[in-house]
């Protein structure tokens, strides 16, 4: 500030300048477009495509020339056309299969993060609690699926229990993580102002704690389908369900290879789609604010 | 030369009146057995600006805690004139040696959350908060989030959080100590506009001479292990202060004589 805009003629009111300071303020990257997506997306995005369609091109010319037989190991075109004519079937197991793994990863939501506040509003709780939640994480689901099977009665029910023991945990101990990982000067701050503890949540220990709860959603995603895909190889054993995995145990039985590559392949794709989705979400959360949402010009 | 500025009445001095808030033998020992401060007296008249100065370690953050009810004295009281306890005072702003803000909300809503906190209509608190953005000079960055602000800017939006409930006192913690020079001396102008302005008692806690001769009516040293108030004595300079007051020999030898007490309160 001048001397002269202060002081001796000027009136004691409101600082008059643009507010910006002698310091720089941080420059933030503002990237150029290229058909809809960023310009440094495009080769993250077709250098793995590159490499996959060498891959894929090199595995149908080895099976070619030493003439694998499909039973053993099919052709990425044969697999591709059996994808096609049994996309009836598959389709309508992979629909079962999806509704288990969102049915399980919504209800791990909601338990995990309800567990979270719990535990973070009461140490009493946490000490008695936390202990099983690890001791259901560390024991196999598989080793358990059955016990489940045969305790809940209803297959599809389950199978959401699986899915859920499975991708309920990262959410849990990510978001109490999150919870008590709020700025301490910020915690001074609210009590300083009398904010009851509801308010300290809402205001404060939520926000902060979204981008754990996020990392957790990325790894629960993919689990939950792990865990569908697991109790339902389970329980297809039985003959009783009707998912992908139950497909590929079907396919395996009767020497229909191609197929469980088929069901394979749209399981592994699931997955990916699952973490882009749980990514894309992370991203439009935090892109205002959070460090790792954080593009700076070098 | 605005003669509102001089005319404002002087504080009250701390045998007239009765002071806003008096802190009586006040010891401060940690869990650890650290003793953090020992047997304070300090009275903060209504308008005053006070600099708490001394060394790290001297126990002017912990005692700055303790009139703000973030902390409880070991021994000793801390006396409000209106009798009631230091916790959650609506008339009490504070301001962090950090910005603190919220990084998931932008500037305006930062400054409304004491309001938010205090269940003020949302209309209101916006438009209290956009005024006391303007008025720490920030007009036009109500929207822009707290990472795509520079320090000063940050400092600035935390200033204005400490003074949108238009408080009785204010209460900073060396908040300009991680600014640079140029910009510390442009915040410190500023703050003393909107200390006239807004007539708050200041208090201001910092490890530089230059800076509370600067600002304050009136310095506190203190000095470590165990902490504890060692001189206080007026600083003799007539408001306005500014840049002209800042390259004047009266503020040099000002600054020599406040030297002078620190070096012989953290010798001794």
């Amino acid at each position: 500030m001048s001397a002269p805009s202060m002081g001796a003629v000027a009136p004691p009111h409101a600082p008059a300048h643009d507010g910006t300071d002698a310091e720089a303020r941080p420059v933030l990257a503002t990237e150029p477009y290229l058909l809809g997506l960023p310009a440094s997306a495009w080769p993250r995005l077709l250098a793995p495509l590159c490499i996959g369609a060498l891959a894929l091109g090199l595995w149908e010319v080895l099976v070619r020339w030493y003439a694998v037989p499909s039973y053993v190991l099919p052709g990425p075109l044969l697999i591709g056309q059996t994808l096609i004519a049994d996309w009836g079937t598959l389709s309508g197991s992979l629909w079962i299969t999806l509704r288990i793994t969102f049915m399980a990863l919504a209800a791990a939501v909601v338990v995990g993060v309800t567990l979270a506040v719990l535990f973070t509003q009461s140490k009493w709780l946490e000490m008695a609690l936390l202990p099983y939640a690890v001791i259901l994480q560390v024991t196999p689901i598989v080793a358990i699926a059955p016990l489940i099977i045969i305790w809940a009665g209803d297959i599809d029910l389950s199978l959401l229990i699986c899915a859920w023991i499975v991708a309920f945990f990262p959410i849990l101990s990510n978001t109490i993580l999150g919870l008590n990982s709020a700025d301490h000067n910020l915690i001074d701050y609210f009590k300083l102002h009398g904010a009851t503890r509801w308010q300290t949540l809402r205001y404060l220990k939520l926000p902060a704690a979204l981008p754990y709860f996020l990392a957790g959603l990325k790894i629960s995603g993919g689990l939950a389908l792990i865990g569908a895909v697991v109790a339902e190889f389970v329980a297809g054993t039985g003959g009783s369900a009707s998912g992908l995995a139950y497909r590929i145990l079907e396919a395996g039985y009767q020497l229909k290879i191609p197929r469980v590559f088929a069901a394979l392949i749209m399981i592994s794709l699931t997955g990916v789609a699952i973490f882009l989705v749980t990514s894309w979400i992370s991203h439009l959360s935090l892109r205002r604010w959070h460090e790792s949402a954080l593009k700076r010009e070098s | 030369m605005d003669t509102a500025y001089l005319s404002k009445p002087p504080a009250e001095s701390a045998s007239g009146a009765s002071p806003l808030v008096s802190v009586r033998r006040v010891s401060k020992q940690f869990g650890n057995g650290t003793l953090a401060v020992r047997d304070v007296d300090l009275d903060l008249g209504a308008g005053e600006f006070v600099s708490l100065l001394g060394p790290s370690g001297c126990g002017k953050s912990t005692l700055l805690r303790m009139i703000a009810g973030l902390a409880a004295p070991s021994t000793g009281a801390i006396e409000w004139r209106d009798g009631a306890s230091a916790a959650a005072r609506p008339d009490l702003g504070f301001v962090f040696q950090d910005p603190t803000l919220m990084p998931w909300a932008n500037a305006l809503a930062n400054v409304m959350l004491p309001l938010a906190l205090k269940h003020v209509p949302k209309r209101e608190a916006q438009e209290r908060a956009a005024e006391m953005l303007a008025l720490v000079g920030l007009k036009g960055f109500e929207r822009s989030y707290p990472r795509e602000l520079s320090g000063g800017m940050k400092m600035r939006v935390s200033i204005a959080r400490a003074l949108v409930m238009r408080p009785k006192i204010l209460l900073m913690d060396e908040p300009f100590a991680a600014l640079d020079e140029i910009t510390r001396h442009r915040l410190n102008d500023d703050l003393l506009q909107l200390w006239w302005k807004e007539r708050f008692t200041a208090v201001f806690v910092t490890h530089s001479v230059f800076e509370s001769v600067y600002l304050s009516q009136r310095i506190v040293v203190m000095a470590a292990r165990p902490g504890r108030v060692m001189a206080d004595f007026p600083v003799d300079a007539p408001y306005p202060r500014d840049e002209l007051f800042r390259t004047s020999a009266d503020y040099a030898s000002l600054c020599r004589l406040a030297s002078g007490r620190l070096k012989e309160a953290i010798g001794s």
